[in-house]
């Protein structure tokens, strides 16, 4: 492994050597692809051909021999992606700017679930509150949800990293996950040890519309419904203001932006809070779809949306957002044929494979960490 | 405040200085008397002697994760891996859960006429020990490209999937209707150790399992010692200092790296056997990812890289979790009104002793001689300019 690196001579069976480069070089470029197309194209076969058992009638099995169970995967996958999609910006922007992993930020978008699910019995929201109002206190819930996210994530940076940016970058890996376990600590004694549901306030699993057999279920539409403007307004934030700049310069190279007069300590605060309301969106939009909360969800997610990041590439909003929707597409794959106790397994196998073909992931660029 | 650290620092020189050459070994001799006369100071089968016995093995593990993050450098966040390995060894080497087996080896009269697998425990600790050091490199093989925080990602990883199939094992066939774990049921009635001419271990009696662990420990912070000052240890401080500085010096780095892998997970599946015999089941749902963070917690509270803090750390975070929360705190939330129990919010607690820790004293308890000199370079710094802004005569030299 570290002659490729370090070696400055080539040994004598230069040939050998040159192809197995060649094919690292392969693998590197289309392992992972091949790895993320392989479920999909295999089940698409399997539907096709053994076909799949689609309902009962008259106690006989009804078998189809079409694509159509694959593109319900497809969308639960995506619309779960989304919720991961948003989780993934996060975790980039953070790992963007300081190098930083924050387990803690899977926990964040706990609180934002927790938080939300709190303030929908504050607005008096149920199933029996009507459409307008209905989505004028979702709207606020949002926006609330976001705004004590992304200040719970500014404060964990101000309390557990700031100290500790001139550490060992050991030290911020290990307080985040201590910070990771207190919120979970908090999560347990504010709603319990075990999931709660919560109201159904938007029907979630109620059809909208039907395409190729697929239905679209109203929790997908929700789902896209926040990710894609939150992104967009995101992206055109790092990329039109002034603000958005510094983050960018604070994350090429913080000492010349320190230099350039940019305020360091700010941006950094600026993006955790940045990261933390995407998360908190992202907890809202979970309580509505999977309309059940539990102490023990951020971290599932966390893990997932790191997943998600680094397939994407760290570093990389729009990485991040790919990432996010693939991820989410191979966890529903696993969840309806593996069946949902592997699914877990399944996502952590995916991670090691993108760490072992191509860890600077789809859309990154070398890092010194994954070099 | 700097003053009086290094007044502090000065006092400790010159009580080291008087000290003679062979008081270190003397108080080794003395702490491992201490350690074997312990037990009849407490009743046989006291709380406080159930603590010890964990404590002592959760020093075990934390020795065994120290080779890995605080000689190598290399962050596991996937450590309950050898766990769950070393307690499925003793799972499937010494109980009847292989029903269709017959193998006895060394066991005591009674097992040796059960069916499955019943070794002597020796043989299992030796066994859990390769099985983990065979899955410690695996899991490092490919973590060999990255640094930082990307091997503390796929150690996690690692240490996810192997819980996932530990809890999921009872669907997994090996032939003859027998399944790879028993999931969250557990498999139980597994052996208590057995030696020829003691007999066989029982829960009654804790001080037989004390010495065992005791004489465990003895050996994993022996062969810590010896691999700290060998050749193989000196090159895991370079890889972890600088490793192109290391790899140019001729150090290979696949073999170091593999190498701290596999010996850290031997001793954690050395006392992960231990744990599947003295809680009598080997259940899935022990094998949580909490786990591998209080191993990890440990390691940091006593300083990283530094082996008798492994051992105090290890000790400190053993008699909290299993004496003092459980025995002496838990009712406290409720004296000032909460309704819950210390007991629920013990990992938050671990979680707010790793902030505080890293924030106010990140080297530690005993921190390494070589790690506290890397973090005090910075207050030395201070005491030169000290020296330098107030003239040869007035700073502490």
């Amino acid at each position: 492994m570290e002659t490729t690196t370090i070696s400055p001579t080539p040994s004598p069976p230069a040939v050998a050597a040159r192809s197995l480069a060649a094919v690292r070089r392969y693998a590197g470029r289309w392992g992972l692809i091949a790895a993320l197309a392989a479920l999909p194209i295999y089940y698409g076969i399997t539907d096709l051909t053994n076909g799949y058992q689609a309902g009962f009638v008259a106690g006989h099995a009804v078998i189809h021999h079409d694509l159509s169970k694959l593109g319900f995967n497809f969308a639960t996958g995506l619309s779960n992606g989304a919720i991961w999609a948003l989780i993934a910006i996060g975790y980039t922007l953070v790992y963007g700017i300081i190098e930083l992993i924050n387990f803690a930020h899977g926990d964040v978008f706990m609180i934002g679930s927790f938080t939300s699910v709190g303030l929908w019995a504050v607005l008096g929201l149920g199933l029996t509150t009507g459409a307008l109002g209905l989505i004028g206190g979702l709207i606020v819930t949002l926006i609330i949800a976001m705004l004590v996210t992304g200040s719970l994530n500014v404060l964990i940076e101000r309390v557990a990293y700031r100290p500790l940016r001139s550490a060992p970058k050991l030290a911020a890996l290990i307080t985040a996950v201590g910070f990771s376990f207190i919120l979970q600590n908090v999560g347990l004694l504010w709603r319990g040890g075990s999931p709660q549901s919560v109201p159904d306030l938007i029907r979630a699993q109620q059809p909208v519309f039907t395409i190729a057999g697929v239905p679209i279920l109203r929790g997908y539409i929700l789902a896209f419904a926040v990710m894609i403007p939150l992104v967009f307004a995101l992206t055109w934030f790092i990329n039109r203001t002034r603000a958005g700049r510094a983050m960018r310069a604070t994350a090429q190279d913080p000492e010349a932006a320190r230099l350039m007069g940019i305020n360091v300590n700010a941006t950094i605060s600026l993006t955790f809070l940045l990261g933390g309301m995407l998360a908190g969106a992202a907890g809202l939009v979970y309580a509505l779809y999977e309309t059940n909360i539990w102490y023990f969800q951020g971290f599932k997610a966390g893990l997932i949306a790191f997943t998600a990041a680094v397939m994407g590439g760290i570093g990389n909003v729009r990485g991040a957002v790919l990432g996010g929707l693939i991820i989410g597409v191979i966890q529903a794959l696993a969840d309806s044929r593996l069946g949902p106790q592997w699914t877990e397994a399944v996502v952590f196998g995916y991670l090691i494979a993108i760490m072992v073909l191509r860890p600077r992931g789809l859309l990154g660029e070398e890092t010194r960490e994954a070099g | 405040m700097t003053k009086l650290r290094a007044r502090l620092r000065g006092w400790r020189a010159a009580v080291e200085k008087r000290l003679p050459p062979w008081s270190s070994r003397a108080m080794a001799v003395a702490l491992i008397a201490i350690g074997i006369v312990l037990p009849f100071l407490f009743s046989s089968s006291s709380a406080f002697m159930n603590a010890t016995i964990i404590a002592v093995t959760y020093a075990v593990m934390s020795l065994g994760l120290n080779v890995v993050v605080g000689f190598a450098g290399l962050l596991d966040l996937g450590y309950v891996a050898f766990y769950a390995l070393g307690a499925y060894s003793l799972g499937w080497l010494g109980s009847g859960f292989f029903f269709k087996a017959q193998v006895h080896a060394l066991v005591s009269p009674v097992a040796s006429t059960l069916p499955g697998v019943h070794l002597n425990f020796i043989l299992i600790l030796i066994a859990a020990a390769l099985i983990c050091a065979g899955a410690g490199v695996v899991i490092g093989l490919p973590t060999l490209r990255l640094r930082g925080d990307y091997i503390a990602v796929v150690t996690l990883a690692f240490g996810e999937i192997i819980a996932e199939v530990a809890v999921n094992g009872q669907s997994i066939h090996v032939g003859g209707g027998m399944t790879l774990t028993a999931g969250n049921l557990g498999i139980s009635a597994v052996d208590s150790p057995y030696f020829p001419g003691i007999g066989s271990f029982n829960l009654l009696n804790l001080r037989p399992w004390y010495w065992l662990i005791f004489a465990v420990l003895l050996f994993v912070l022996f062969v810590n010692l010896r691999l700290r000052d060998s050749r193989l240890g000196r090159a895991w401080i370079a890889l972890r200092e600088d490793e192109v500085a290391a790899v140019s010096m001729g150090i290979p780095l696949v073999k170091t790296k593999l190498l701290a892998y596999a010996i850290g997970a031997a001793f954690g599946g050395m006392a992960g056997a231990f744990f599947g015999t003295y809680y009598t089941v080997v259940n899935a749902g022990q094998f949580q990812f909490g786990f591998s963070i209080f191993i990890l917690a440990m390691v940091i509270i006593g300083g990283i890289g530094s082996i008798w803090g492994a051992v105090v750390g290890g000790l400190v975070l053993g008699y909290i979790n299993n004496y003092i929360i459980p025995n002496v705190l838990n009712n406290l939330p409720a004296k000032f009104g909460f309704h819950f129990q210390l007991t629920a919010v013990e990992f938050g607690i671990f979680g707010f002793l790793l902030v505080i820790m890293m924030v106010l004293r990140p080297q530690g308890l005993i921190p390494e001689r070589r790690r506290r000199l890397e973090l005090t370079a910075g207050i030395a710094a201070e005491d030169a300019q000290l020296v330098e802004t107030q003239g040869p005569a007035g700073g502490p030299t």
